[in-house]
């Protein structure tokens, strides 16, 4: 079996704070296999910018181990800085310098060939979509079209092993959706992309594994059906007209919870759209008349909940 | 490729990526070449009448006041530029592009030598520019071919300890604000030596002062070189100084930059 693209053992990492210390990492462990898709999820403040910034080399940890492609990252850092591309959450380009300029750079610091360097820059300006912008300094740019380039940027030097930190926080739905496709093609090329976010539906769309960081420590890991096995806040609510329909209804679905107050019938379920339809079908025949559907699919927040025990605003 | 020729590929590249940010955002030029154009004039037809008479010898006013005050007001064009080094510094720092550079294989200080080199380019210029304008007001150098390549020598080395001076002062602010106070002290140093008047005029304990401080000999030999005064031990403090200040500055950047 080929070695695992990034392996950290016990990663720990504290700040001095007013208070004694702040501790940010409290022994994190990662393993994450070349070639694959792996989403560290957490709130804001959990440590996934530290975690980042430690694998990347900007920052080093207290203690722990890391092997990213290969190298150790404490004894060859520059090793692990030629295998590995950085796209943070704050845009890395120079806003002075135009979109092909920024490329242009990195092919530079990458030591390509003159020649080479500009068919790279102009065939990464086509695939994002950048080449009617690409004569345009950088701060001209929209959020999304920032993001493409500093992405763009990232790929100059082919990295083996891309590091995403918030790829998609403060974009438009739209340009979360291109960012979403860039990755997903990209990992099709055989590189193993590590990503931070705050969504469970971009860990859910995009992962092949997904690390729940809570206050420093993992508190959950596995595939996106695996995490939502332990998450039971999927469910649909049914209003009805008066007490009996509701009664009639809880009879007929045969589970859920009645509420007579608010006439309304909560029943477990992931909110899919066929189950949805067989529930509505089956009331419809009984001419059980439905005043209202509402589905409630898990989020961040439940998982948080019913991993962490916390309230949602502790758990903030 | 050997470590020293990817630091020298990667400081020049850094070095375009400086120029180009310069040429794109010209005002910042503009000011320092005028700020010190400003200041020679208001010397020489303000001041000058009266102060050349002070200096004694020679013909006086004003005319003699143009060719003394010349060197004063080019390290002055080059404390000033420090204060535009050091914001432009601090405010990369707080850039996304700088985080991209440590994560990535190339020469530690090479975008350092690229605000360097940068700034260097731009006060030459404004130097040049100086000069020009000295010359349409009656500065009248009387020095070689020699003795002009052996001046702007000087001036380049002052104004690289300067500006390294200056980039470490900016990495060390933690905001650009901070950064456009922190060189301040500086902008004094022409005064407090034998910038504008000789210091045999000062009081004792500021005489003492401008004597020994680095950029009195550094405007000596300037005026040496250029006028023919006397340069005597001038040349080699300034050598001294300049250097000094250079690798210590230098140091201190480069530790400031790759301290995480």
């Amino acid at each position: 079996m080929t070695e695992p693209a990034i392996t950290a053992r016990g990663l720990r990492k504290s700040y001095p704070g007013k208070n004694g210390d702040k501790i940010v990492l409290d022994g994190v462990d990662l393993t994450v296999p070349a070639g694959t898709i792996f989403a560290l999820l957490g709130p804001n403040g959990a440590g996934k910018t530290t975690t980042v910034q430690i694998l990347s080399t900007l920052i080093p940890a207290d203690a722990g181990t890391v092997r990213i492609a290969g190298h150790d990252l404490a004894r060859a850092p520059d090793e692990v800085r030629g295998a590995i591309g950085v796209t943070g959450q704050y845009s890395a380009v120079d806003k002075l310098l135009t979109g092909r300029e920024n490329l242009l750079l990195m092919a530079d610091l990458h030591h390509l060939p003159r020649k080479q360097g500009k068919r790279t820059a102009d065939a990464l300006l086509e695939r994002f979509d950048l080449v009617e912008a690409a004569g345009r300094p950088a701060s001209t740019y929209s959020g999304g079209m920032r993001r493409r380039l500093d992405l763009a940027m990232t790929l100059v030097g082919d990295p083996r092993v891309i590091f995403l930190d918030e790829p998609t926080t403060g974009l438009d739905p739209r340009s979360r959706r291109t960012m979403w496709q860039i990755v997903r093609d990209l990992v099709a090329t055989g590189v193993t992309i590590f990503l931070t976010t705050q969504y469970l539906e971009e860990a859910d769309q995009l992962a092949d594994r997904i690390a729940l960081l809570d206050h420093g420590r993992l508190i959950a890991e596995g595939t996106a059906d695996e995490l939502k096995r332990l998450i039971p806040g999927g469910h649909v609510t049914l209003t009805f007209a008066d007490a009996d329909r509701l009664g009639a209804a809880h009879r007929i679905v045969g589970t859920g919870a009645a509420d007579p107050q608010a006439l309304t019938l909560q029943v477990p379920g992931d909110g899919g759209a066929d189950a949805l339809r067989d529930l509505l079908v089956a009331l419809d025949e009984h001419a059980v008349a439905v005043a209202g559907v509402a589905v409630h699919t898990p989020d961040l927040d439940d998982v948080f909940l019913t991993l962490t025990g916390q309230t949602k605003e502790n758990a903030r | 490729m050997t470590t020293p020729t990817l630091a020298l590929r990667d400081s020049s590249t850094m070095v375009r990526r400086q120029l180009k940010r310069l040429v794109r955002y010209p005002s910042m030029t503009i000011q320092l070449i005028v700020t010190p154009v400003v200041l020679l004039l208001l010397f020489v037809y303000v001041l000058g009448g009266t102060l050349g008479t002070g200096l004694g010898g020679g013909t006086g006013g004003r005319s003699a006041y143009v060719n003394y005050v010349v060197p004063g007001i080019l390290l002055l064009a080059v404390v000033t530029a420090a204060t535009g080094t050091a914001v432009m510094v601090a405010t990369d720092m707080t850039e996304g592009i700088i985080a991209r550079f440590r994560t990535m294989r190339i020469s530690r200080g090479s975008v350092l030598t690229g605000h360097v080199v940068g700034s260097v380019v731009q006060q030459l210029l404004g130097m040049a520019a100086l000069f020009g304008i000295a010359f349409a007001i009656g500065f009248r150098p009387n020095a070689t071919a020699v003795e002009w390549l052996a001046a702007v020598g000087l001036l380049t080395l002052f104004a690289v300890a300067i500006t390294w001076l200056a980039v470490a002062l900016g990495l060390r602010s933690p905001t650009p604000e901070s950064a456009s106070n922190a060189p301040m002290p500086l902008i004094l140093l022409p005064f407090l030596g034998s910038g504008f008047v000789p210091t045999d005029s000062m009081p004792t304990a500021l005489r003492w002062f401008a004597d020994y401080q680095p950029f009195t000999p550094i405007m000596e030999t300037l005026r040496g070189l250029l006028l023919g005064t006397p340069i005597a031990n001038s040349a080699t403090l300034a050598l001294t100084w300049c250097t000094a200040i250079t690798a210590l500055s230098y140091l201190w950047a480069k530790k400031t930059f790759t301290k995480p």
